[in-house]
Order: C-alpha cells, then structure tokens, then sequence
C-alpha cells in the first residue's frame, strides 16, 4: 500500500545523494504515540482516531514489543474482542529501522514489506520515532527545494559569469502533462512575482497571458517541461521550453484557429488555436523553434520601461 | 454596482464567499479560457460554464474579481479552494450566459 514513489536504485543524482545523505532520524517523527501492553485495544482505537494514525507501537518501559496495526483494530471489531489488551493481539515481529540509518534504507524497506510505518530505534535499541511514506516525502521535498534553489543559483552566476546581462529575478517551474490540477500554477506565481517587484499591472497582466498560454501548451500538448522566466531591468523574458514531440509544421501552428487538441482538452476551455498567437500578440518580441522527437522552444519578451 | 448586489439580480447562489466586494467594471461572456485571456479587462467578472479551476486560474491572471457558473452547474470542490486563495467570488445560477449577460448589462447601464 504505501509504496514510495521513488526508486533508491535508479533516480537521478540529486535524489540518489539526498536518500544517502539524509538519515531516518532527520525525518522520523519524534513524537510516537504509544501504548502499553495492558492497554486495552478500546484505548488503543481511541488514540488512532483522535490522533489519525494507523498504527501503535506497544512498550514496556521504552522496549519495543510490538506494534498495533488498524488491521488489528477492525479484526478486533468483527470478533467482538474490544476489551482484549494490546499485547494479545499485537505483531510481536516488528520490522525496525535504526535511526542513523540513511533514509535509502527506508524506502528500500516500504517497497519491501507492505507496512505503512515503521518503528525506529536508537542506538541503545529504544524506540525513538516513527516513519511513515509521506514522512519520507515531505523531507525529500524539502531538500529537493534547497538542492534546486542552489542549483538556480548557480545557473544564475553562469549567466553572470558568461557576460550576458544579469535578470534581478529568474524563476522556472516544471510543467506535467495533462496535470490540469496544477496548470496555470507557474504563471500565478510569475504574475505574483512581478507585481511584487512592482510591475505595472497591464506589463504583468501581458507576461502572465504569455506564460499561461506557453505553460498550457505544455500541459496539452508535450511530454512535459520547463517555465521560466527572468526579469531584466527593462524587459520581462518568459520562455517554455519542452522535451517533445515537437510540432510538425511551425507556421501552421501559428495560425489562429489551427489546433491539436481532443475533444476532452476542448471541453474544458482550451484547445481554441489562440495559445500562440495570443502569445505573439502580447509579446513585443516573439521566437518560436522546434524539432520533432526533440522538443519546442518559444520565448516572448515583453519590455518593461520603468519610466 | 457591487458583486454581492448582483447576486440578487442573476438569482445566483454564492459558492465562494471570501473576496473584497467591489465594483464591477463590466463582463465578459466566453467559454473559451484562451479568449478570455486575450479580451477580458481587469475588473470585469467572468460568465462562463466552465466550472473548473482552471477558470480560476485565468481569471486570477486577468483580474476578474467573480466568476459567474451559468446552467446551474455543478462547481467542484477544487474550485472553490483555489478561488478562496485568490480571493475570487464564485457565484452560480441556473440562468444561462445570454440571461445573465443580459441582466448585468442592464443592471450597469442604469
């Protein structure tokens, strides 16, 4: 059931480094909710549902003796045995996770063995937290931002370094396909960005037409990819770049009206054939190129004079 | 004229209720998200029957304060959460999009 959706094998550098470097310790939580083995299963069910948790560690005295799943409390329920005491129904064979262990550890052992925590020890062998899969996910998320907010800045110093004009601000975001939950996200944030930055509202209104045109295109039509946009002292870049597939033939695409989306993407809105010329028609410079099997570049400039 | 004033005027139920009440500057009547991109002013609420959050979306990318569901259609959950962080009234009516044009034209003109 709780499968981590990331592979200790084969994901990418950053991820591979991060499940190494991180240990259990550093995204268990700290405060377990325990039970003792007398406790009746009654109190036990009381403390996962006012607490909404699935599972409790029984102690004694800080020793780990087992664990009391939900399972165990609907069995429990079916059988009429409520009034029986943790340690009677509990799973004695409890699959643990050392704390100094790295977190690869952990999501090797969720797509392992189908439990949806695991109980973690200290080096004494006292229970000193517990991990569950959105415990992994939430400090991999969090170090995946730290790790992509260096890695822009360090994109920014090559661009510095390169000679090329500095942007005050650059963002990007990622693009899924057909994600419509979340499309339109990239350019909220850009718009929010600039007006913060103190853009007048008709320049921001224009690079939040672009992106959002350019970041629907991406989420219709390629197999993904990357919003960005920098800030120049007198100009606003936005630029969406894709892996694939490419369009077939760039000037018909252009053309108002023209379009290749399904019946599903229309009846939601979208797939008018405006997307790009409306993108041309805000923009005070405008490049699109592409290449089949390799992906689709547009950019659009909007100047901004400060004045 | 205020958003909350219209309501009564379109017979409309409000989904979304967080959002500064101010004066609409006028309408926009469109289904297509792309269009209304290109032709919607600032200020003026959004008719449409696309009860989805990518409505939302655009209209928070244009600065339409209210997005008016015409047909009585049913407004998802994710919807609404998202025009609450915008901060965008959502206000649904069984009047189709002729009907409440209609009523928010004349409405403003008078």
């Amino acid at each position: 059931m709780a499968t981590v959706p990331i592979n200790a094998d084969s994901s990418p550098g950053v991820v591979l480094e991060l499940l190494y470097s991180i240990k259990v310790k550093d995204a268990m939580t700290r405060e377990v909710m325990t039970a003792s083995p007398t406790s009746r299963l009654r109190d036990v069910q009381t403390l996962m549902r006012d607490n909404a948790i699935t599972g409790i560690p029984i102690l004694d005295e800080g020793r780990l003796l087992g664990i009391v799943s939900i399972g165990d409390i609907i069995s429990a329920l079916d059988s009429g045995t409520m009034d029986r005491s943790a340690d009677a129904v509990m799973s004695g064979s409890v699959i643990t996770l050392d704390e100094e262990m790295p977190l690869s550890f952990a999501v090797t052992y969720f797509d392992r063995y189908k439990f949806g925590r695991f109980p973690v020890l200290d080096s004494s062998g006292r229970l000193s937290g517990i991990i569950t899969a959105s415990d992994i996910l939430r400090r991999l998320l969090i170090a995946l931002n730290e790790e992509i907010g260096k890695m822009e800045q360090r994109i920014a110093g090559r661009h510095a370094a390169s000679g090329g004009p500095v942007p005050m601000m650059e963002l990007s975001f990622g693009t899924t396909p057909l994600d419509f939950s979340r499309a339109g996200n990239a350019s909220a944030r850009f718009k929010k960005a600039l007006v913060e930055k103190g853009c007048p509202p008709p320049i921001a209104r224009k690079a939040a037409v672009a992106s959002y045109e350019l970041e629907l295109n991406q989420v219709i039509h390629s197999t993904g990819g990357i919003m960005r946009m920098r800030v120049f002292d007198d100009s606003i870049e936005i630029s969406a770049q894709d892996e694939g597939p490419g369009i077939p033939d760039v000037d018909l695409a252009m053309q108002e009206g023209y379009s290749t989306a399904n019946e599903w993407v229309r009846s939601l809105g979208f797939g008018a054939g405006m997307g790009l010329p409306n993108v041309k028609r805000v923009a005070d410079e405008f490049s699109i190129s592409s290449e089949m099997g390799k992906g689709t570049f547009v950019m659009a400039v909007i100047k901004w004079d400060k004045r | 004229m205020r958003i909350k004033h219209l309501q009564g005027i379109i017979e409309a139920e409000i989904f979304q209720g967080v959002f500064e009440d101010i004066e609409i500057a006028g309408g926009y009547t469109s289904d297509l998200l792309s269009d209304v991109m290109a032709h919607a002013k600032a200020g003026e609420i959004l008719i449409t029957i696309q009860a989805h959050r990518n409505s939302v979306a655009v209209a928070g990318l244009v600065g339409a304060p209210a997005i008016v569901i015409c047909n009585g259609r049913p407004v998802p959950e994710d919807m609404i959460g998202a025009a609450r962080d915008e901060g965008i009234a959502i206000l649904r009516t069984d009047l189709n999009q002729y009907e409440v044009s209609g009523r928010l034209w004349k409405a403003l003109r008078d």
